[in-house]
C-alpha cells in the first residue's frame, strides 16, 4: 500500500507524537552527562536531576529573603499582567473593531488611525511608557495592549465586514435597529473569531510581557529568567522556559475548549482552528 | 389603482448602464415573476424594490408613497443563500423579530413575552413542516429546510411585499416543487404582493400571475455594455396556467437565448 494511504493506529499516533520530545530529551541528557563527566561544575547543560531540584526549590521552598514561593509568585505576577493586557485588548477590539467594521462613519474615522498605530513597533514605545507610567504594573500592561490591540481591532473589523450582507439586510427587514443588529447578529457571530484572535495574540503578548519584565521589574517569570542569567543558572532558566510554554499551551487549549462549548454553531462544520 | 409603481427607472454603476426606461405598475396581490438572462439587472430591480439600492433616475412608489431609502419591515426578503442566522437555532431565528420589536436595548425576550413569541413560532414551524428541527442550527438543515425557515422568518413581520431572489435556485428539483407549492399556499393565504426573480422559466410561468422579462433591446456590437436592460415582455397570466403557457415559454426561452447570443456577437 502507498505511504500516503497508511493510517497510524491510536497507540502508534501517540508514540509518533512523543518521539521528537523523547529524542530531544535523550539527546540533551547525553550531551549534559558528557559535559558533566568532564567538569562536574559545568553550568551550561545541567542534568535533568539538577533542573528538577532547582524547580522543586523554586516551587516548594520559600525564598530566604522574601519568604515567597518564587515560582508561584512569579507566575501570579506574570499571569496577572498578561491576562489584564489581553482582556483590555479584547475589549478594545470589540469596542473599536465592531464600529469600524459595521458603521461606515465609524470606519471612516477609525480606520486610518488604527492602521497607523498598528505600525508603531511596540517595543519602541516602552521607554515612553516607563517615563509616563513609571516602572510599575501599568507600563507593562499598556505595552501588551499596544502590542496586541491594533492587530486584534483590525482583525475583528475585518471579520465584521465578512458577515454576509444578506444577513444584515434580513435583520433590517425584520425591524432591527443598528444597535440591535450589533447585539443579536454581529456580536454573537464574531465571538468565536474574537477567541481565535486572542489565541493568536497570546504569543506576541508573551514576548512583550517578558521584554518588559526583563527591562524593569521586581518579579515575574521574565524577570526571574533574566535575573538568574547573571549567574548562568541554566538549571533555573530551562525549567522556567518549559513552565512558560506549558502555561501558554494550557491557555490556548482552555480558550479553544471554551469557544467550542459556547459557540457550538461555529464548530459544527469543523475546520475552525 | 396600482400598488407598486416604478416610474422610468435608470440605474448605472459608474459608466455601465444596468437598467434603462423601466416602468411598471403592479396591482396588490400580484405574484410577479421576473426572468431574464444573467447580468441583465433583474436582481438589481429587486434590490431597488428592497431599498438596498437607489435608482440613478426615476422613482418607485408603494401605495402612492416613495419607498424609504433602506430596507424596512414592510418589504420582506428571501435570498438564495445566507438568509437565516447561522448562530441561532431554528426557534431563535423565528423569535428574533419579536425580540427586535419588544426589546430595543437587550433585544432578548424573557418570561411571558418569550413564551408568547415561541408559541407563535411553533405554529409557524408546524405550518412549514419544521417542527422536528426546532432546536437545530441552520448548518444542520438541508438546503430546502433552510429556505423554508427563511421564508417563515420573512413572513413573521407580515410584510406587504415579499421579495424573493432566486429562492429555490440551489434546491433539488423535487424539493423545489414542494417549495413552490408552499409558496403558492402562503400567497393565497396572505394575499401578499410577491416579486420573485428566477432562472427557471417554467417556474416563472407556473407560479406567476404576471411575468416580466428583462433584456437589452439596444445592442452596440463595438461596445456590448453601452446600453442597459429594460422590460421586454410583460405577460398577465392566470395563476396555474402552466400547461397553456408551456408553448409560450418555449418560444420565449428560444428568443432569450437568441438575443443573448446577439449580445455576444
Amino acid at each position: 500500500m502507498r505511504l500516503i494511504n497508511q493510517q497510524p493506529g491510536r497507540g502508534e499516533k501517540i508514540l509518533l507524537g512523543a518521539l521528537l520530545f523523547l529524542i530531544v530529551i535523550v539527546a540533551y541528557g547525553i550531551a549534559s552527562s558528557l559535559r558533566l563527566a568532564e567538569n562536574p561544575d559545568d553550568k551550561l547543560l545541567p542534568s535533568l536531576g539538577q533542573m528538577a531540584k532547582a524547580f522543586y526549590e523554586f516551587a516548594f521552598v520559600p525564598d530566604v529573603r522574601s519568604g515567597d514561593y518564587l515560582l508561584w509568585s512569579d507566575t501570579a505576577a506574570s499571569l496577572g499582567r498578561l491576562l489584564s493586557g489581553i482582556a483590555i485588548s479584547a475589549l478594545l477590539a470589540i469596542g473599536l473593531g465592531v464600529p469600524a467594521g459595521f458603521i461606515p462613519r465609524a470606519r471612516a474615522g477609525l480606520a486610518p488611525f488604527i492602521a497607523a498605530v498598528s505600525l508603531i513597533p511596540p517595543i519602541t514605545v516602552l521607554p515612553i511608557l516607563f517615563i509616563i507610567f513609571g516602572l510599575g504594573e501599568t507600563s507593562k500592561v499598556v505595552l501588551i495592549v499596544i502590542g496586541t490591540a491594533p492587530v486584534m481591532v483590525r482583525y475583528l473589523a475585518q471579520v465584521v465586514t465578512e458577515i454576509p450582507q444578506e444577513q444584515i439586510i434580513k435583520a433590517a427587514t425584520l425591524g432591527a435597529s443598528t444597535w440591535q443588529m450589533i447585539v443579536r447578529v454581529v456580536l454573537p457571530q464574531i465571538m468565536p473569531k474574537l477567541i481565535t484572535s486572542i489565541r493568536l495574540s497570546l504569543a506576541p503578548a508573551w514576548i512583550f510581557l517578558i521584554s518588559a519584565e526583563a527591562i524593569a521589574s521586581t518579579g515575574g517569570l521574565g524577570y526571574r529568567i533574566f535575573l538568574v542569567r547573571r549567574y548562568l543558572a541554566m538549571d533555573v532558566i530551562l525549567p522556567y522556559v518549559a513552565w512558560i510554554t506549558l502555561i501558554a499551551f494550557a491557555l490556548d487549549r482552555l480558550l479553544y475548549l471554551y469557544s467550542k462549548r459556547q459557540h457550538a454553531w461555529a464548530h459544527i462544520e469543523g475546520g475552525a482552528l | 389603482m396600482s400598488f407598486v409603481e416604478a416610474q422610468n427607472i435608470w440605474v448605472r454603476y459608474g459608466d455601465a448602464p444596468i437598467l434603462e426606461r423601466v416602468s411598471i405598475s403592479v396591482e396588490r396581490g400580484t405574484l410577479c415573476t421576473i426572468v431574464g438572462a444573467s447580468g441583465c439587472g433583474k436582481s438589481t430591480f429587486l434590490r431597488l424594490l428592497l431599498g438596498q439600492e437607489r435608482p440613478t433616475r426615476g422613482r418607485i412608489l408603494v401605495d402612492g408613497a416613495a419607498i424609504p431609502g433602506e430596507p424596512t419591515p414592510d418589504r420582506g426578503i428571501v435570498f438564495q443563500r445566507y438568509s437565516v442566522f447561522p448562530h441561532l437555532t431554528v426557534m431563535q431565528n423565528l423569535t428574533l423579530p419579536a425580540a427586535f420589536e419588544r426589546s430595543p436595548v437587550l433585544s432578548r425576550l424573557f418570561g411571558a413575552a418569550k413564551r408568547e413569541a415561541e408559541e407563535a413560532a411553533d405554529a409557524m414551524l408546524v405550518k412549514i413542516g419544521l417542527a422536528h428541527a426546532r432546536d437545530r442550527y441552520p448548518t444542520q438543515l438541508s438546503g430546502g429546510m433552510q429556505q423554508r425557515l427563511a421564508i417563515a422568518q420573512a413572513l413573521l413581520k407580515r410584510p406587504k411585499i415579499l421579495l424573493l431572489d432566486e429562492p429555490f435556485g440551489a434546491l433539488d428539483p423535487g424539493i423545489r416543487l414542494d417549495m413552490q407549492t408552499l409558496l403558492l399556499s402562503i400567497w393565497q393565504e396572505t394575499g401578499m404582493t410577491i416579486f420573485m426573480v428566477t432562472h427557471d422559466i417554467s417556474e416563472a410561468f407556473r407560479l406567476g400571475t404576471r411575468l416580466i422579462v428583462f433584456d437589452k433591446v439596444r445592442h452596440d456590437p463595438q461596445h456590448p455594455s453601452a446600453y442597459g436592460a429594460t422590460i421586454t415582455y410583460d405577460l398577465k397570466l392566470k395563476n396555474g396556467s402552466a400547461l397553456d403557457a408551456a408553448k409560450t415559454a418555449q418560444l420565449l426561452a428560444a428568443e432569450l437565448i437568441s438575443t443573448d447570443k446577439a449580445a455576444h456577437v
